[in-house]
């Protein structure tokens, strides 16, 4: 009861951080678009108000205004490769490539390893210049997926072994059951990398423990019976479920026929 | 030793008095009479609210202790005088000795928790002999709290329960393990004999079951399916947390503790087949017992002499119910027919319970019922009757109940019976609970 309680609480309290968080988002979208909506409100005023208290200056002596170009070459790469970056500005004092202080005109080589906006600003008393080169960075094709055999040996394992049925309280290999053993046996003697686990299982009416020992001789049996139609016993686990994992829960003997047997699974 | 004996008996074989059904119950010792004792509530000290809801808590644990008991004929509380004692000067000897209440004995006292802490006096006296001093005085006194109340309730039953019922400790303050599907996994829990504070002990996730607590009360030995095979599993109580023990390969089930506490006894296909093997408690120096094919399970010792096991053996079809020396030899099978498990062996050496389709086929009358067996003269006596399928027998330490899993309600839960199968209680509810194991202390 206690445990219900607490799954519960935590549920609650799981849904509330939710709502929270939701609630955080939401303040944040509203507190960002009041911060736009204030600073285009104050550009609009800042530029109003120049315009306003400029007192016809005289007009500045005519200076050349700065150009700049920059190129990536090529301009996409795949990760690890490097690209060369070139540029060339006129009528500037000041130029930088991204964070660094640059030549008027040079070239660098870079490596990045996303794509990257490279941004040339060139400044000068005739104004500033920029410029800007996009590098895209594709990630190199992933090498093709190495071949599963497994998979269909998997496949193939689940297609054609079959389970072998037992009658009540009873872990001896039914006449009808031979020839399910021999097809087992020879699919398995075809393929004879596939490692598998025997399943003994019983039906819900046995006592739990002697149930347990019952799937421990079926899974036995039938790993007796592979054995002597060949297949090496090193390859075949056995494991004992008794009643805990039953494929029908029904009580009915039909349901109970299906719980009663010893079940084939793919690995070890 | 031979005071026990004739109570037993007694208790085993008899009570025509309860019998209202239409089966035929036999024993001896039939004419013997319990003791008629009076329980009145305590009397509480203050009226604050502490106090009245902590009495309601204990006269009820109280109650129950007694009743269930399976020692008293207890004296309905509507024939009790009107005027409840709290203390010795208050009892009216004659009042309880007459008709109608008609007690042998009084258990009664006082409680206060109108403080921190709650403070309990508890007398049992003998009505009839109002000049001698009293039987049992006893005072408590613990933190405040429901759980210190049924503490209290279930040491005082104890005593009360040891001084008329020939010197046998109660079983008030044993626990009960079991399995416990509630969290969506088999996981061991455990609770206390009458079913309150249940709480789960292992948290694997996987498939646990069997649980078998130490003698001790430190370790619980269980076959747990956690490590991808069916193992045996080792829990301490005092570390709370697995301990390792070894795994020996193919499927190991059902451990069973020598009552000393130094051997196991379990399962173990190993070698392809389920026998029977014995390791010492760390699980070393294994040796085996049986050598038979087909299923061998289920062990369980001789508590009084740990020289002998009982298991289930499918050696012959169906499984029966066998008896060994502890060395593999003597081998003797006790069931007849039907199917027959889930052996458990009385404190006292002498009784085996166990469930048992006994009439076994299409059509055959009868279900799977709680048995017990006189291991001596091999005779037996059913339990359970007409409800459900009934499984997992385990002793209590006095040797006078028994615990067992039913689905006569349609799901599997836990009951408790006194080992004459009367007094049948559910004690749990939520989800299904099976393989009670009742402490050995």
């Amino acid at each position: 009861m206690v445990h219900h309680k607490n799954e519960l609480k935590q549920k609650q309290t799981e849904n509330k951080i939710d709502h929270l968080e939701d609630q955080v988002k939401h303040r944040q979208m509203k507190w960002a678009m009041l911060i736009v909506t204030l600073a285009a409100i104050m550009m609009l005023g800042a530029c109003k108000k120049k315009v306003q208290q400029a007192p016809a200056p005289p007009p500045p002596p005519p200076q050349p205004a700065p150009t700049a170009t920059l190129t990536a070459n090529p301009s996409t790469i795949e990760k690890g490769q490097s690209v060369t970056l070139s540029w060339e500005t006129t009528n500037a004092d000041d130029v930088t490539l991204g964070p660094n202080k640059v030549d008027a005109k040079g070239s660098a080589t870079v490596s990045p390893t996303d794509s990257t906006t490279f941004r040339l600003i060139a400044k000068g008393a005739g104004g500033t210049q920029e410029a800007t080169a996009r590098v895209t960075v594709t990630q190199p094709a992933a090498p093709p997926p190495p071949p599963q055999p497994s998979a269909t040996d998997q496949e193939l394992f689940n297609q054609n072994v079959k389970d072998v049925y037992f009658d009540y309280d009873s872990y001896e290999i039914r006449p009808d059951a031979q020839s399910a053993i021999a097809g087992d046996a020879q699919f398995l003697q075809q393929h004879p990398n596939i490692s598998f686990t025997v399943e003994g299982h019983c039906d819900e009416r046995g006592s739990t423990e002697y149930n347990l020992a019952l799937g421990d001789n079926r899974a036995n049996a039938v790993k007796t019976a592979l054995t002597q139609a060949g297949v090496s016993a090193d390859r075949i686990k056995t494991i004992s479920f008794g009643k805990e994992k039953p494929f029908c829960t029904e009580s009915n003997e039909q349901c109970w026929q299906q719980n009663r047997r010893g079940h084939f699974a793919y690995g070890k | 030793m031979r005071k026990i004996l004739p109570i037993l008996l007694v208790l085993l074989f008899a009570s025509f008095a309860f019998s209202q059904t239409d089966w035929i119950k036999t024993g001896t010792g039939l004419g013997q009479e319990r003791v008629r004792l009076a329980v009145p509530d305590f009397k509480p000290v203050g009226a604050d609210q502490q106090t009245t809801s902590l009495k309601k808590v204990f006269d009820t644990t109280l109650w129950n202790d007694l009743s269930s008991a399976g020692i008293f004929d207890m004296v309905s509380k509507s024939f009790y005088p009107l005027q409840v004692p709290g203390t010795p000067q208050e009892v009216n000897a004659s009042a309880w000795a007459n008709e109608p209440p008609k007690a042998g004995m009084l258990a009664f006292g006082n409680l206060d928790a109108a403080q921190q802490d709650i403070a309990v006096q508890g007398w049992l006296v003998d009505v009839n002999n109002a000049s001698t001093p009293p039987v049992l005085a006893k005072q408590y006194r613990e933190k405040a709290s429901e759980e210190s109340a049924r503490k209290i309730a279930h040491e005082f039953a104890n005593e009360i329960i040891m001084r008329l019922g020939g010197g046998v400790n109660g079983i008030t303050d044993t626990k009960i393990y079991f399995i416990s599907n509630r969290t969506g996994h088999k996981e061991v829990w455990q609770m206390d004999y009458d079913g309150n504070g249940q709480q789960d002990i292992t948290k694997q996730g996987s498939i646990a079951l069997s649980p078998r607590i130490s003698p001790d009360n430190s370790r619980l030995a269980y076959t747990s399916f956690a490590k991808g095979g069916v193992d045996i599993a080792m829990y301490s109580l005092e570390l709370n947390r697995a301990v390792t023990f070894p795994r020996f390969g193919g499927t190991n089930l059902s451990p069973a503790w020598s009552s000393d506490g130094t051997k196991l006894a379990f399962s173990s296909s190993r070698t392809g087949d389920p026998e029977i093997y014995i390791v010492d408690a760390s699980g070393q120096n294994m040796k085996r017992v049986t050598a038979f094919k087909g299923p061998d399970v289920s062990p369980v010792w001789n508590p009084k002499t740990n020289s002998q096991v009982a298991w289930v053996s499918g050696r012959t079809g169906l499984p029966q119910i066998y008896m060994m020396d502890a060395d593999g030899t003597n081998v003797q099978r006790l069931t007849d027919q039907g199917y027959a498990v889930s052996p458990s062996w009385s404190p006292n050496g002498q009784y085996l319970a166990f469930a048992w389709i006994r009439h076994y086929g299409p059509g055959a009358p009868g279900n799977q019922d709680i048995y017990v067996m006189d291991i001596a003269s091999k005779r037996f006596v059913q339990l359970t009757h007409d409800a459900g399928r009934n499984d997992f027998p385990s002793w209590s330490p006095d040797n006078r109940h028994i615990v067992f899993q039913s689905d006569r309600r349609g799901r599997w839960q836990i009951y408790s019976m006194l080992a004459d199968g009367t007094q049948q209680r559910e004690l749990t509810q939520s989800g299904e609970n099976t393989q009670p194991n009742w402490s050995f202390k």
